[in-house]
């Protein structure tokens, strides 16, 4: 990549003498017609780049750090185009903006890939203004003086240090077009750094939501309808308002607050309070009634989501038919830092601290909800305990502003945690019917995938079409409304539909009689990068499944399976392979996890290793674990011991391979997790001949007869 | 409201709490060290996890009346310059992720250090039953090692070995 860019995005923000180099982002506006009559481009900036007379680079992260690592590797990326020493990179969190950063919002893996172009170009436009300063002081030409770790260096040897250039360089302007760097080229970018935050978070002064301590705030625990959708009816407050430390008692529509001068008095008086509830229409509600829903719904043709040729007449004249229903279940989000926010409401103004991964989300919720114009609304992001997009909705925001408002002055409304496992917006449930059809020669002719869901279209298809050359699929759905509410789960579509589509895939490889690797290898002739991925995760892993006599893999031990999946999402493309072994009380061990990802042009593998780490923590907890169930119109599950997580002692070990790329830039917070529970699943399939075809995996469902 | 006294990284305080109080709620909103983390309240978890006479225990469960005379030790007192072999392991093994239950992870390993000189993965897995959402269990485990000084020795035993 060696693109000259040629926007005029950068504005100096500040050439007050001694205030050093100090660059922001121009956006478009609406009094900036002109840019907004360009062409649409992806246009995520997210830096601000200030170089101090000391030498010190401070670039402002407008994505929020939940552990991925976006407060190291999106500094890194600015770092590396403006040459800068990077023990002199400082980073500050950025409050929310309407335009000035562009979205701020945190999901969809994205950071990395939406800021890379913008962030190359921040820093590189620095560079240029520092080395054309030195050229200046130095009276000679700029092409004879380079950059290098934090200084400007002469032909001549000569050398001044930004610090030194930054003031001289704040007065010039700025250029209007800059080099990047080739790739080839880059120095901290594919460097294994260590995170940037990791000091502060292993001495407890790391600032998480519940960390934020302001001046005379109160603490506040809401009391909520335990009905999705439920509202307070009457409520009587009298012995909570006796609670020592109980300051007020508040109705927030969906809730009443109790507000006192600690997180406990607040608990201990939200238990002495009596709700009566107005729970709505769901109150009947339960698993099986939504399972009912599904069931019903998919007898009849669904709206077609993708489809190519014709599904039907070919597996209706297949050689082979193959069918099966996969059935997934809720799953709670379970953040470590339950939801909390605190905020100050003024008359004309508000302040808010929340651990959000939408800030502008946050911002405009609490103008809406005040009447306040954006501007009178500050929303500073602290670290996040844990979002994998939950904290993409900003009803905990909602809260804390309803409440500082009601009792004027500054709140901190924390959820417990059974709050957080009951009012979630969890990862659909899906009912999906599949049918696949192979020719006489044991390849796939039809694809059938006909998915019931609740409410979310998007989150419940998303990921759905098989990358697999198959000439005739159809897709279709049932969107049904179930009253409990969904949301972004670590994934998202595909973290259900990974498992459905290279599950069914693996039944047809079998139904087939071929090896499951070799079939889906000759399926992917459309997707080489994921062929590539699929091939490296099979060498790396000793591939093939059982034995070493077709074709020299690895032997092993008895009664350990091993299964492959392959996905692409998120712009990235990933196989796992599992190697998994089954108790006779039918218990999974999960022994190793074999990963290799193309995820474009590396940032930092360290950040890559362990997001690929935790993804397969995270996916264990829905594929092994437990599931989030309905009755009466509410969650059931209310802590870790009914939904409960895996321990260290359940962890595999995981192996990641990143494969050298020159594709476009990919994520990595999510793609780990799609391929995790199909690979899982097959290694299951491997060692014992049972297929899995509802989650969580039960032992149950695999116990020895 | 009663009065209970009570030694915090070496400190002393009297703080006028309800008895049944926990001490991670005394920690947080009565002393002001946000350090150690509210998960789940009920034990489950152990980001609340801070020493109590040396021992690593669950902040969230146990009451302030309880605690007269002890001395407690959080995530801010471990060490006064984040020197703690357990917190120098962690910061060389870039343990973190979200990094929220980190402080009761590294409090339950300074203990079992402290216990064992020399814990296996059993023994690790065993007694730090922690909850970590983000999954950083590998490098907690290979931080514990590290700070126990045994990855060292290996490595060390290995070439002057074969």
């Amino acid at each position: 990549m060696n693109a000259i860019l040629n926007r005029r995005d950068f504005i100096k923000v500040s050439s007050v003498a001694g205030s050093g180099l100090i660059l922001g982002f121009h956006l478009p506006t609406k009094e900036n017609e002109a840019f907004r009559a360009e062409p649409a481009v992806e246009f995520f900036p997210n830096a601000f780049v200030k170089i101090d007379p000391s030498g010190t680079v401070t670039i402002s992260v407008a994505k929020s750090e939940m552990g991925q690592g976006v407060r190291t590797s999106l500094p890194m990326i600015v770092a590396e185009e403006l040459d800068a020493d990077w023990s002199k990179v400082r980073i500050e969190q950025a409050d929310a903006h309407p335009t000035k950063y562009g979205s701020q919002s945190t999901g969809g893996s994205f950071s990395v890939r939406g800021s890379w172009q913008m962030l190359r170009q921040a820093g590189a436009t620095a560079r240029e203004m520092l080395l054309a300063a030195a050229a200046l002081s130095w009276n000679v030409d700029k092409s004879s003086c380079r950059a290098d770790k934090g200084f400007v260096v002469h032909s001549s040897g000569r050398k001044l240090s930004y610090g030194e250039l930054a003031d001289a360089a704040g007065k010039l302007s700025v250029p209007t077009s800059v080099q990047l760097k080739d790739n080839k080229d880059f120095k901290i970018l594919g460097k294994e750094l260590p995170k940037l935050d990791t000091p502060e978070k292993v001495n407890g002064s790391a600032i998480f939501g519940t960390d934020v301590r302001v001046k005379g705030m109160l603490f506040a625990s809401i009391e909520k309808c335990p009905v999705f959708g439920g509202k307070v009816k009457s409520f009587d407050a009298t012995k909570a308002k006796a609670v020592s430390g109980v300051k007020d008692v508040v109705s927030i529509e969906n809730g009443v607050a109790v507000v006192a001068n600690s997180t406990y008095a607040a608990f201990k008086g939200r238990e002495a309070l009596s709700v009566t509830w107005d729970e709505g229409q769901w109150a009947n509600q339960n698993s099986a009634s939504i399972k009912k829903m599904f069931e019903d719904a998919v007898k009849q043709k669904g709206s077609v989501e993708d489809y190519d040729g014709d599904a039907e007449e070919a597996f209706a004249s297949a050689a082979t038919k193959v069918e099966a229903v996969y059935e997934v279940p809720f799953a709670a989000h379970a953040t470590m830092e339950p939801m909390n926010c605190t905020a100050h409401v003024q008359n004309d103004r508000c302040e808010i601290w929340a651990p959000t991964q939408a800030p502008q989300g946050a911002q405009n919720e609490a103008a809406r909800i005040l009447g306040l114009p954006l501007d009178k609304i500050t929303v500073h992001v602290t670290l996040l305990g844990g979002g994998f997009g939950r904290r993409l909705n900003s009803d905990y925001v909602q809260d804390a502003v309803k409440v500082s408002k009601a009792v004027n002055a500054p709140v901190q409304v924390i959820w417990k945690r059974e709050d957080d496992m009951q009012h979630d917006f969890y990862r659909p449930a899906t009912y999906n019917v599949m049918r696949g059809g192979l020719d006489k020669n044991g390849w796939p002719v039809a694809w059938l995938h006909r998915v019931a869901g609740p409410s979310s279209r998007g989150l419940v298809v998303g990921g759905s079409t098989p990358q697999y050359k198959i000439p005739n699929f159809l897709i279709d759905s049932h969107i049904k409304e179930t009253g409990v509410p969904i949301g972004a789960w670590r994934s998202v579509g595909p973290s259900q539909n990974g498992w459905v589509v290279e599950s069914f895939i693996d039944e047809l490889a079998f139904a087939a009689k071929k090896d499951p690797f070799e079939f889906r290898r000759q399926l992917l002739t459309k997707s080489p990068r994921l062929k590539r991925a699929l091939e490296v995760a099979a060498e790396k892993s000793g591939w093939p499944a059982r034995t070493t006599q077709s074709g020299g893999g690895k032997p092993l031990a008895k009664g350990i399976g091993r299964g492959i999946a392959a996905v692409e999402a998120f712009g990235s493309s990933i196989a796992q392979v599992a190697e998994v072994s089954v108790e006779t009380d039918g218990t999974v061990k999960i022994h190793r996890i074999v990963a290799a990802v193309d995820c474009g042009p590396v940032v930092n593998p360290n950040t890559i290793r362990a997001q690929l780490e935790s993804a397969v923590a995270y996916a264990m907890s829905a594929a092994l674990k437990d599931e989030i169930t309905i009755d009466k119109g509410r969650t059931v599950q209310s802590n870790f011991h009914d939904y409960s997580m895996p321990m260290m002692s359940e962890m595999p070990k995981v192996e990641v391979h990143i494969i050298p790329s020159t594709e476009a830039v990919g994520g990595i917070g999510e793609p780990g997790l799609p391929p995790f529970a199909p690979a899982v699943c097959n290694a299951i399939f491997a060692a014992t001949g049972k297929r899995i075809r509802r989650l969580p995996i039960r032992p149950e469902d695999l116990k020895k007869a | 409201m009663p009065s209970f006294s009570l030694t915090v990284n070496g400190k002393k305080h009297t703080v006028d709490v309800d008895p049944e109080t926990p001490l991670l709620w005394v920690l947080r909103d009565s002393i002001g060290l946000t350090g150690t983390k509210y998960g789940c309240g009920q034990g489950y978890c152990g980001s609340c996890t801070v020493h109590v006479d040396g021992e690593a225990l669950r902040s969230c469960t146990m009451a302030i009346e309880s605690l007269a005379g002890k001395k407690v030790t959080t995530i801010e007192g471990l060490s006064p310059n984040s020197n703690h072999p357990v917190q120098q392991a962690w910061i060389a093994v870039d343990v973190p992720q979200c990094g929220y239950c980190q402080p009761g992870q590294i409090m339950a390993a300074a203990a079992l250090l402290s216990e064992k000189s020399s814990p296996s993965d059993e023994d690790i897995e065993a007694s730090m039953n922690l909850i970590c959402r983000c999954g950083t269990y590998n490098r907690i485990r290979e931080a514990v090692h590290v700070a126990s000084g045994a990855t060292k020795k290996k490595e060390l035993g290995q070439k002057g070995g074969k």
